[in-house]
């Protein structure tokens, strides 16, 4: 049932398709703000010029947890690439996160620690949403396997609408984008100056910024469930929907931390309720 | 002691085929485990000399340990026993205990002029003596005393966990009173109580007898009432009564089912009997006996006695929360769940389960005082396990019995780790608890296995979780739990990850306060510590030698995790047993830095010139979003809701009698 070259596909390629994705992101962003923008391959640069870097910490426990963040964002996706359990993929996304946390918290500084509290209040916000969507394609399809839920020879999309929306507003928190980017920010304005990943530096962020390379192309694997019937309509449903976040981002400024919490809990629990009980009424499941 | 048979089914192709056998020994264990503690107990009130306590106490935890253990190898596979027993001259005993304590509880009453005591207490009594008189003798159970596998693993979690707590306590009550010279040494009551209250609990999962069930239930009520108000404060004496009046009107509702099953049925008065029966005979008594494990359980809007009941010593907390008194409540309802099944009455029972869960996360969330928060997080726990038990699906009590188990280990890991900080620390603030991994670093990390046992991925709680969202969505109408699961998921991991958070922040070099700490302490919390990863590991065999032959028996079907998600499980438990290895790695001269504090001048201990050039020091704390999950906001609307609930659950189950 785990395909291993699913496994292992994912850990190689997924890194060079995230930071291609990087890459096209800021130079579509550089256009609509009317700038030329850098290099297709410059978040490569980056990521390069900052393990090149000298190594600072502000203690010895932020490599482990970074490390950790980056163990358990790969085992994440690398398992959805598998074909395995759905809500096993999210209970480790979840503790991936949660080393994110910690290793802000360890740092004992003000704004890595206020980044480490928003980066919570944001897990619990888009938490929700994402279980729900699992258990809508389990209704669907009988199956929790990434699998059997890929091969489903129906859209899924048609059967849970509102739940793809409600993810769709879920993943503007998970791409770190604005409004919602409350945490940390691809931007050079956050209030709270890098958040969550304030005190890292170097090799440490260099990795943070590989994790979430796979955290984006794991994300896309998710939006592209709901189209999954048919290849073709998938990838051309990843890229708008790709498009689309990027729009939101360049067009809204960052919202307080209620509000994000606030519409997505009134989203996830009206998309969740009626997208199920519709499906339950109608005796799909 | 006569023990003539004992019966034994054996499930073949659903027919129950009876199988007679002489002996019993077996029972043995099972007196043993009853009585044992007993006589420990009265042990406790004889001994003088703390020397002697301890060893008493010691050898007790590891004798009723050893026990428990035997029990699981010699009976595991044997399916369900029923042993007969002189039930007459046992109930007649009962009965004048119960009168004794119903005095005793009188006295108190009138004493702390608690008049809803008195009129609960002889509202009980009465109906007691009534029953005994007029029906008692025409009631005839058989088999008084039963094992199956359930009562295996309640036995297993009431031996291990309650000894072990009982060890801790040797040493923790030793420093509380050294820390409280104003209050009364009264250790010995102390001790007495406990062990009265093991043997009470494991009298109620050995009991088939739905008197002696009802017997025993009343005895963890005195037991519980007892420790809350052990330290004799205003406060405890209040909480006390508070627990005392909450139970009592759930043993009123016990008394009722009892009064109805002799009064309404064929003299249906043990647990096999009721389960074989049609539901709809007894869903009546099943629901009222349901409403008593809902005050046991501490489900709103029963709550506030648990949360009171922190003002007792904490061994007492790790006990009520961990394997007794609230494991009591959900053990009833989990035997019940068959009966509730596919009824409407079970899905409001569900329901009221699921809100509690919501409710008490969130309030957690709002709450900086460690014990506050276990206590809803128990709270929340126990309404998972009450929601599984009103859906009553072979799944559902799978997932319910897991949760049992796994929340009885980190809670009593997490209790007596928060007990032995107070001690140290003098807060059970978790904001005090700042950067603890550098004072208290071996029982820092303790805490945070047993916070990461709670609510992460590969550990127990969320094994259990997961289990209960698969048989939430596979059950009618099972939807609606699976979103609320999913909202109250959200917030626990907001509230316990906020607190390891606070664990595990790195200050700058700190006083070790690990020094001094009581063996006994470091015994119980290293155990505990590693049951809670060692269960993790052994989950899958619990599961296949226990708990699938209990569902296999009663419901015909399993529940399981597929091999794969088994295998990944443990994958991940080791790169987590693995990675903290990395802090321990050569490290290539990494530059420490002091973190960004905006451009301001700080020095290593993190203390900086604000206005005026006063020296300050940085002082961070977590988020508590009073406005949102406030405690008596959310209570407020929990109790209403869930009063109502109770109501309508009531109803439906008086309506599909009223039917037939």
């Amino acid at each position: 049932m785990i395909s291993i070259v699913g496994f292992v596909a994912f850990i190689l390629v997924a890194p060079v398709i995230g930071g291609l994705i990087a890459g096209i992101d800021r130079k579509i962003t550089a256009h609509m703000q009317g700038r030329v923008g850098p290099p297709v391959l410059q978040p490569f640069y980056d990521v390069g010029k900052l393990f090149e870097k000298e190594k600072t910490v502000a203690n010895d426990t932020q490599r482990f947890y970074v490390i950790s963040y980056f163990i358990f964002m790969i085992f994440t996706g690398a398992l959805f690439f598998a074909g395995g359990d759905i809500l096993l993929v999210i209970f480790a996304l979840t503790l991936a996160q949660i080393f994110l946390v910690l290793g802000a918290y360890s740092a004992n500084s003000p704004y890595s620690h206020i980044g480490a509290e928003r980066e919570l209040i944001q897990i619990m916000a888009y938490e929700p949403m994402v279980i729900i969507a699992a258990v809508g394609m389990y209704v669907v399809t009988k199956s929790f396997n990434v699998s059997t839920i890929a091969s489903y020879p129906q859209p899924l999309v048609l059967f849970l609408p509102a739940i793809f929306l409600g993810f769709i507003y879920i993943l503007t928190i998970k791409l770190r984008k604005s409004p919602f980017d409350i945490s940390t920010s691809h931007h050079a304005h956050q209030e709270i100056v890098k958040g969550v990943t304030t005190e890292f530096s170097g090799p440490s962020l260099g990795l943070i910024e590989v994790t979430h390379w796979y955290e984006t192309v794991f994300l896309l694997g998710f939006v592209y469930l709901f189209f999954a019937f048919s290849p073709l309509l998938g990838f051309i449903a990843v890229a708008i929907v790709y498009l689309l976040e990027l729009l939101i981002d360049n067009a809204s400024a960052r919202v307080k931390w209620q509000l994000v919490m606030k519409s997505s809990w009134v989203i996830a629990a009206l998309a969740g309720v009626v997208n199920l009980a519709v499906l339950y009424y109608l005796g799909v499941g | 002691m006569k023990i003539q048979i004992c019966k034994q089914f054996n499930t073949i192709n659903n027919e129950k085929i009876l199988i007679f056998k002489k002996g019993g020994q077996r029972v043995q264990l099972l007196l043993f485990l009853i009585l044992g503690p007993l006589i420990t107990a009265f042990f406790m009130l004889l001994v003088r000399r703390e020397a002697e306590r301890n060893w008493i106490v010691k050898l007790s935890a590891l004798g009723i340990g050893a026990v428990t253990v035997i029990l699981l190898v010699s009976m595991f596979d044997k399916g369900t026993l029923y042993y007969s027993f002189p039930a007459e001259q046992t109930s007649l005993l009962m009965f004048f205990i119960e009168i004794v304590i119903a005095v005793f509880i009188l006295y108190l009453g009138v004493k702390y002029k608690n008049y809803l005591v008195v009129g609960l207490v002889l509202l009980l009594s009465a109906m007691m003596v009534y029953f005994e008189g007029v029906y008692a003798h025409t009631i005839d159970v058989r088999y008084s005393l039963f094992i199956d596998q359930f009562s295996i693993i309640m036995a297993l979690i009431i031996g291990i966990i309650g000894s072990l707590i009982c060890v801790y306590a040797l040493a923790y009550m030793k420093d509380f009173h050294e820390h409280h010279r104003e209050l009364q040494d009264r250790r010995n009551i102390f001790f007495f109580i406990m062990f009265v209250f093991l043997s009470a609990m494991f009298g109620l999962v050995f009991s088939n007898n739905l008197l002696w069930v009802y017997f025993f239930w009343e005895i963890t009520t005195l037991c519980s009432f007892l420790l809350i108000g052990y330290t004799k404060t205003e406060e405890a004496t209040k909480n006390a009564f508070t627990a005392l009046w909450m139970n009592l009107l759930g043993g009123v509702a016990f008394a009722v089912a009892i009064l109805y099953l002799a009064t309404q049925t064929d003299g249906i008065m043990s647990l096999d009997a009721l389960l074989a029966s049609g539901k709809a005979i007894v869903l009546v008594p099943v629901v009222l006996i349901g409403f008593a494990g809902l005050t046991k359980a501490a489900q709103l809007p029963f709550s506030s006695w648990l949360v009171g009941a922190m003002v007792a010593p904490t061994p007492v907390s790790a006990l009520l929360h961990s394997s007794t008194m609230v494991k009591a409540g959900v053990y009833i309802l989990v035997r019940l769940a068959p009966i509730f099944q596919a009824t409407l009455s079970g899905y409001v029972l569900a329901f009221i389960g699921a809100l509690t869960f919501l409710i008490a996360s969130g309030i957690a969330i709002s709450q900086s005082n460690a014990k506050r928060v276990l206590a809803y997080s128990t709270i929340a726990n126990l309404g998972l396990i009450v929601a599984c038990a009103g859906i009553g699906t072979y799944e559902a009590i799978w997932a319910a019995i897991l949760l049992i188990i796994f929340h009885a280990i980190s809670k009593s890991l997490l209790f007596l780790a928060v007990g032995t900080v107070e001690h140290k620390i003098e807060s059970r603030d978790i904001e005090d608890m700042n950067g603890l991994i550098m004072r208290m670093p071996k029982i820092a990390a303790m805490m945070v296995i047993g916070i990461a046992g709670m609510f992460l991925a590969p550990f127990g709680m969320l094994i259990s979780k997961w289990a209960a969202i698969q048989a939430f969505i596979d059950a009618p109408y099972g939807f609606v739990f699976v979103i609320i699961l999913a909202f109250g998921s959200a917030l626990t991991l907001f509230f316990w990850a906020k607190w390891m958070g606070r664990l595990l922040v790195v200050t700058p070099k700190q006083e070790n306060l690990e020094t001094r700490i009581d063996s006994n302490i470091w015994i119980a919390l290293i155990s505990l510590a590693g049951l809670t990863a060692i269960t993790c590991f052994i989950f899958p065999a619990i599961s296949s030698t226990l708990i699938e032959p209990f569902l296999l028996q009663n419901y015909g079907n399993v529940a399981q995790l597929s091999q794969d998600n088994i295998i990944i499980m443990i994958m991940m438990l080791f790169m987590i047993v693995l990675l903290p290895l990395s802090i321990l790695l050569p490290r290539h001269k990494h530059r420490h830095l002091t973190p960004y504090m905006g451009g301001m001048t700080t020095n290593a201990d993190m203390s900086f010139y604000g206005a005026i050039g006063l020296k300050r020091d940085m002082k961070l704390s977590n988020y508590y979003i009073n406005s949102w999950f406030g405690e008596v906001k959310l209570q407020t609307l929990g109790i209403y809701l869930c009063t109502g609930l109770i109501g309508i659950m009531v109803l439906t189950a008086a309506y599909a009698g009223a039917i037939i």
